[in-house]
């Protein structure tokens, strides 16, 4: 388990990959929900 | 026709919702599988170990940076060429959900870099070169739209621009080929095999379905709130 | 129809003369920012003569870049833009003659001073036909695609600023050729393939450009 989060060393790299677009992908999602809901009104 | 029935905002403000949820559960899907993919079949690379599964993010953004440039041109073509207003939404739409995607391809890219050249940015290749160029035309397409009040005119000038734009999108696909420099050469071609593992290839190709789905879902939500928001 | 451009190009010529000031300003910016490089980067002489072709290039493309907000401008604002978009000359051809006149006032002279500029970069003697060369092949697609912008961003606030972002992009790989051709050459290449791809980006901007500028500009004017 902790050799998978390791990533063979490169654990800032990947992870660094993946939670960034993860999170913008996440984000965008969020952002048009809300401004969705504020359009409705 | 059933097509121009669409054309109008009203009408194809419910369709927009039914395809977001759809593609949207398309998308959550096909990103299981390929991390799936990516991270538990796909052996670990010889030459970069770990550090190459970045590719399953990193290519698939990227081709959909490119991929939604140009779709986003042929909206806006069409919207100047029928002066309809459906299509222009469309291109603004797709513009803030292209440029996060050419971004997290800089950065990936970036992050990938690091370990395995030993530089996280090259100037003077030509791929890294364009799609930072790509992120640029990106934002001037928004900045344009941002500064023109009349809805109509920002689709219609930014239609333009990104009209004019789109001839840099072929520059990056055979700017590989061009020139001989750090990037790694195009390893996934239409005709020839292949340098890849076939998992890490199937990985990938799932990852920008799986991104593809993401764009259409982002889009449709999008133009519903600018189908709200200008009172179409 | 040629007669309607070259009346154009004349009055634009003309009008650019009698602001002299404009015109000088452009090509003192180019003198005045090549200038500054040295003085932030420092006086070593291998580190000049590598950076020289890309500074003159970017430099030039920013003092193209200066007056081309101007470009419509001042048409827009008396009228004769709209007379122009009613005239029977085909806008794309108005369009194309204002680009010339652009590049006549600030394109060519840079073009033209660029090896008094590489002296101070001490670029060898033999590259300055390169140089030169490959700005009178870039900076008239500089103009013509430029003149896109301007038309775009006729009458909006942010005006120079908001030009700048949408023309640079669009800018990059011609500064990118032009800048190589004269690296290329530096290297002992030769740098014809970079003039190559600029003469073709010529033609290419000269046959598109002023259509693509004359759009821009019914929809300015809307």
């Amino acid at each position: 388990m902790s050799e998978f989060f390791a990533m063979g060393g490169y654990a800032w790299y990947v992870w660094g990959s993946y939670g960034v677009t993860f999170f913008c992908l996440f984000a965008e999602i969020f952002l048009l929900l809300k401004r969705s809901r504020e359009a409705k009104e | 026709m059933r097509w121009f029935w669409y054309a109008s905002p009203q009408t194809f403000f419910p369709l927009a919702g039914t395809i977001a949820r759809w593609s949207g559960i398309a998308a959550a899907v096909l990103a299981l599988v390929g991390l799936y993919i990516g991270f538990f079949v796909a052996p670990t690379d010889a030459q970069q170990g770990e550090a190459y599964r970045i590719i399953f993010i990193h290519v698939p953004a990227a081709w959909m940076s490119m991929f939604i440039y140009v779709v986003m041109a042929f909206w806006a073509g069409l919207g100047l060429a029928l002066n309809t207003r459906l299509s222009g939404m469309m291109a603004s739409a797709l513009a803030p959900t292209g440029a996060l995607f050419t971004f997290i391809a800089l950065w990936t890219g970036a992050l990938w870099g690091r370990p395995t050249w030993g530089t996280y940015w090259v100037w003077g290749d030509a791929r890294l070169m364009s799609e930072l160029i790509l992120l640029f035309l990106y934002f001037g397409f928004m900045a344009l739209h941002a500064a023109i009040e009349d809805p109509r005119r920002a689709d219609r000038a930014a239609g333009l621009l990104a009209l004019v734009g789109v001839v840099n999108v072929p520059i990056i696909y055979w700017s590989v080929k061009w020139w001989n420099t750090l990037h790694q050469g195009a390893s996934v071609s239409l005709t020839a095999a292949p340098k890849m593992a076939a998992t890490m290839l199937t990985g990938m190709l799932v990852m920008a379905l799986a991104f593809w789905m993401y764009s259409i879902a982002a889009a449709m939500l999008r133009v519903r709130c600018i189908i709200r928001e200008r009172g179409a | 129809m040629l007669a309607a451009a070259r009346t154009l190009v004349c009055r634009d010529l003309r009008v650019a003369l009698r602001r002299r000031s404009d015109v000088a300003t452009a090509l003192l910016f180019f003198v005045v920012v090549t200038s500054l490089f040295p003085l932030g980067i420092g006086a070593e002489p291998n580190q000049l003569r590598a950076i020289a072709p890309g500074v003159i290039w970017v430099a030039a493309l920013l003092s193209s870049m200066l007056s081309l907000p101007r470009l419509f401008e001042a048409d827009h604002a008396d009228g004769t833009l709209e007379q122009m978009l009613l005239g029977a000359a085909p806008l794309g051809v108005t369009a194309a003659a204002k680009a010339l006149a652009h590049w006549l006032v600030s394109g060519l002279p840079l073009a033209l001073i660029a090896p008094l500029l590489a002296l101070q970069y001490d670029l060898p003697a033999e590259l300055y036909g390169v140089l030169v060369l490959s700005l009178l092949l870039g900076t008239p697609v500089l103009s013509l695609i430029g003149a896109i912008g301007a038309a775009l961003t006729l009458g909006l606030r942010g005006g120079g600023v908001l030009l700048a972002l949408l023309v640079l992009p669009l800018y990059a790989p011609v500064l990118i050729m032009g800048a190589g051709a004269v690296e290329m050459a530096a290297a002992g290449l030769g740098g014809h393939g970079q003039l190559l791809i600029l003469g073709a980006m010529l033609i290419v901007a000269a046959a598109f450009a002023p259509w693509a500028t004359a759009a821009a500009l019914r929809i300015a004017s809307e």
